[in-house]
């Protein structure tokens, strides 16, 4: 039997593996599991609700702030403030978020999915003038003239082959990537002035934040969005269609589980149950067919049957997480989410499909834009380019949204308001990191965390097989994809990047000989 | 330099990487004559266990030297780092990447780095990277110790990296420990450089790495007992905080966004050496005192688990035990005064109705 094992996927955070079996050119099989297991639902445990925030932004060291947002709604409506949060203080939450959205999906296009894409050795025989691409070129030239490749890493080695893009748009691109190291520090910097800093900032709090608007950092955030916006609509989005047009083939490829979720995402209220606030996008449930439903966060649950893991399933308020590593059958260390017991795919492209199908008229044209310019309908949406599309609209959507919330802020006016900590209550916070739906659950005892849940984006995405051996979203979107070369398997890695997962990844192809299929080893 | 690159030949020497990676390979005559020339090339292998990646993206935040600097010319004139594999940024995946590791280390003279903890508990299989030849995971701590064996320096880059961090909380279900920890333990004499931080500070790290290049010698760089440099880790948050009269005199904010000092709030400026409030976070921008709030301590080793006054299992947000810190200094100008002080504080911090703080 013939094997190619891929191991780690890079250019993600986290890690992941995930198997594919390959018959005659197109997976037949996948199976997705995380190889990292924290803990953090075991150790919070005995400790003071406050700690929730510092704690959780941990998980993650790209959305970070998502983590931070989605604790305090989390206490918030545990310590009965969610209806109070003054505006200042929901405003200038949204602005951090939305900083650290347009970072994330700068990041993500140029520095995690480009390569898969981009031939950056075009650079070597640039003959312009841009510093960035003359760096480049240079770097090229010392590992030619020392005779040695390795001294092109990390851009070295790579897949070859399915490089298609021109010579002028590879240089082009190239030049992005290098400008877009400078932008995605921009809207760090950008963060930070109301965050104190990031990743990791200390500035959310239950009942708002830490400190209120002044002129100077009003003016001082727009600034710098200026720029964020200008490279978005200028550099960002037509980037995006230039390497679409040259792979418009992977319109086809990575369909998925054809039904997405929104829990929504930048508060326009402050209304006491998270799921009735209007957000500038929207919460609900949408499917490839584009008929919308109603969210209800009753219908979550966490399957574990292929986690290693004891505890059981369920609705993640009422449920623990107790790692063994030695159950049999399993292979990942995710639980699996299911909304309504179906499989969802979380991320921009719910959120933009949702936002679309409940009649956002801004959604509508830049949709309907973009992808007619490929003679597709929103529905295309569900693929690799689709997500990778849908990515790149959002950025400009919050980017052009934050310039608005500038206007809205009040100097003087409050940014929090006080807060008691219960001696016993329940919170559900709700939310969107860039990579897709987020959710927090805590129980507060005698006045500290008995128990604290959170269902990661990744983990809806990257999920094993659930209770009813229901294959997850990234699993479901690789069965079926054609691969044209197995010594250099593009299009696996560009359906998993487009997703972009929290966790780092290895994949295997294996051609079945009929005893690998759904046998999985038990560490 | 001045080169003439053919793109011909650049693909030519491209083509069919994969049987010959990374291994010296067609002579181009038009190089000849710069082969001469000697290049100072420090291979760095970058290593991601229990961690969240926060460390490589405070590193991206780097400005000056800036990430280009780093990824692609000089750090310092003439000395480049190579960047041969680091999970988040490198092209490769699969055996590519593994075989460029593989590589590196067969090169020897590189470097190694280390973000986020190493689980040890039964062999390391809570993180795993690679498999045997049989499909068999392989416990990330077994790499770790083979590839800080050959390293000529290491770097744990992030409270996770130096002592287990956030991923070593009570009761650490998965063993995480500290890279230096787990090379002692392995019997591994390679010399540890501590940059704690959640995430540390990019300079931190890149002019580590600048000092690194220009003596060529990790003994050079001054540390402390934590193995911190000495040049960002030497002084107290506390003591350096423009909030410092505030406490002297007693003046306690009482709730976030509060001007006066924030002990009671759970500050651990009195405990953390660090230099953030001189060097700013974000390319200047603030820093988290700025920001109206609390340092929560996270240049430490010990964080997030601090003794607090009462020495129960500590929260970030309440007043740290500051009177048995081996740090008398933190005490300040006036000892007795300062205890006096921090004991009142810490008093009526604790016997607040659990309210008040933080809001």
């Amino acid at each position: 039997m013939a094997k190619i094992v891929i191991d780690p996927i890079s250019r993600i955070e986290g890690h992941l593996k995930i198997e594919v079996v390959v018959e005659n050119g197109v997976v037949k099989d996948a199976h997705s599991s995380g190889t990292l297991f924290r803990g953090f639902e075991i150790f919070m445990k005995g400790h003071h609700p406050l700690d929730a925030q510092h704690y959780t932004q941990r998980i993650c060291g790209v959305c970070p702030v998502s983590h931070g947002v989605t604790s305090v709604l989390n206490l918030d409506s545990a310590l009965g403030v969610a209806g109070q949060i003054p505006d200042n203080g929901r405003i200038i939450r949204n602005l951090i978020q939305g900083a650290n959205y347009v970072q994330s999906h700068i990041l993500h296009f140029y520095h995690l999915a480009a390569l898969d894409y981009v031939d950056v050795t075009a650079a070597a025989d640039y003959t312009g003038n841009d510093l960035g691409l003359l760096k480049v070129k240079k770097f090229i030239e010392r590992a030619l003239s020392a005779n040695d490749l390795a001294m092109l890493g990390p851009f070295w080695p790579r897949y070859e082959g399915d490089y298609r893009l021109s010579k002028a748009v590879n240089q082009k691109a190239t030049a992005d990537y290098v400008k877009a190291l400078d932008m995605r520090r921009l809207a760090h910097e950008m963060a930070t002035i109301f965050f104190g800093r990031i990743p990791h900032g200390p500035g959310l709090t239950a009942g708002g934040v830490t400190q209120g608007p002044t002129d100077l950092n009003i003016e001082q955030f727009r600034t710098k969005l200026k720029i964020l916006r200008d490279f978005t609509d200028n550099v960002y989005i037509p980037d995006v269609i230039a390497v679409a047009e040259a792979y418009s083939d992977h319109f086809d490829q990575g369909f998925g589980c054809g039904k997405v979720l929104s829990y929504g995402v930048f508060d326009l209220d402050s209304n006491a149950d998270l799921t009735k606030r209007r957000r500038v996008l929207p919460n609900g449930v949408a499917d490839a067919n584009l008929n919308l439903t109603a969210f209800n966060p009753q219908f979550i649950t966490e399957d574990v049957k292929y986690g290693w893991f004891d505890s059981s399933s369920g609705h993640p308020s009422g449920t623990d997480t107790i790692d063994n590593h030695n159950k049999s059958g399993a292979y990942s260390w995710l639980k699996a989410p299911r909304y309504n017991g179906e499989v969802h795919e979380v991320g921009p492209l719910p959120r933009v499909l949702v936002a679309y199908l409940a009649g956002d008229p801004t959604v509508q044209q830049m949709v309907n834009d973009t992808l007619g310019h490929f003679g597709a309908g929103p529905s295309a949406l569900f693929s690799t380019l689709g997500r990778h599309a849908a990515r790149a609209l959002e950025c400009k959507i919050v980017a052009d949204a934050m310039d608005k919330w500038l206007d809205e802020l009040k100097v003087g006016d409050p940014w929090n308001v006080p807060i008691e900590i219960p001696d016993s209550a329940e919170g559900m916070g709700l939310w969107e990191a860039p990579r897709g739906a987020l959710g927090h659950w805590i129980s507060i005892k005698n006045g500290v965390i008995d128990r604290y849940q959170c269902v990661v984006p990744s983990t809806w995405n990257c999920s094993p097989r659930d209770d009813r051996d229901q294959p997850g979203a990234i699993e479901q979107s690789l069965i079926g994809a054609k691969v044209r070369d197995e010594e250099n398997p593009f299009e696996v890695v560009r359906i998993v990047r487009a997703f972009d997962p929290c966790l780092a990844c290895a994949v295997h192809l294996v051609r079945p000989n009929g005893d690998t299929i759904g046998e999985y080893r038990i560490a | 330099m001045n080169i003439k690159l053919n793109r011909r030949h650049f693909v030519e020497l491209c083509a069919g990487s994969t049987a010959a990676l990374g291994l010296s390979l067609i002579k181009l005559p038009e190089f000849e004559t710069l082969f001469a020339q000697a290049i100072k090339e420090i291979p760095v292998i970058w290593i991601q266990g229990s961690g969240d990646n926060g460390c490589s993206v405070s590193v991206l935040n780097a400005i000056p030297p800036t990430i280009q600097d780093l990824l692609l010319t000089d750090v310092v004139p003439g000395s480049h780092v190579s960047m041969r594999f680091h999970p988040t940024i490198m092209a490769s995946q699969g055996e590519l990447a593994e075989k460029a590791l593989h590589d590196t280390e067969a090169l020897g003279g590189y470097v190694m780095v280390m973000e986020g903890g190493i689980p040890t508990k039964d062999g390391g299989i809570y993180s795993t990277l690679f498999e045997t030849s049989n499909n068999e995971p392989i416990p990330l701590i077994d790499t770790v110790v083979r590839v800080g064996r050959g390293a000529i320096a290491a770097v744990a880059i992030g409270t996770c990296a130096c002592s287990g961090g956030i991923s070593r909380t009570p009761p650490n279900p998965g063993g995480v420990k500290g890279l230096s920890e787990v090379l002692k333990d392995a019997g591994v004499t390679t010399p540890v450089i501590n940059i704690p931080g959640c995430p540390p500070h990019p300079d931190w790290f890149v002019l580590t790495v600048a000092d690194l290049l220009t003596s060529g010698d990790p003994g050079s760089i001054e540390v402390d007992k934590d193995l911190r440099p000495l040049k960002f880790y030497g002084k107290l948050i506390h003591d350096q905080c423009p909030r410092r009269g505030n406490f002297a005199a007693g003046q306690f904010a009482k709730k976030y966004g509060d001007p006066e000092c924030m002990y009671e709030l759970g500050c651990k400026g009195p405990v953390t050496h660090a230099d953030c409030n001189d060097r700013l976070w974000n390319n200047k921008t603030k820093w988290c005192v700025e920001a109206g709030t609390i340092c929560i301590g996270c240049a430490e080793l010990d964080f997030p688990i601090f003794k607090n006054a009462v020495g129960d299992l500590n929260a970030l947000h309440l007043p740290v035990d500051m009177t048995k810190s081996l740090d008398k200094t933190a005490l300040g100008i006036a000892g007795a005064v300062g205890v006096g002080t921090v004991a009142f504080a810490a008093a009526r911090a604790l016997s607040k109705d659990k309210s008040g703080s933080g809001h």
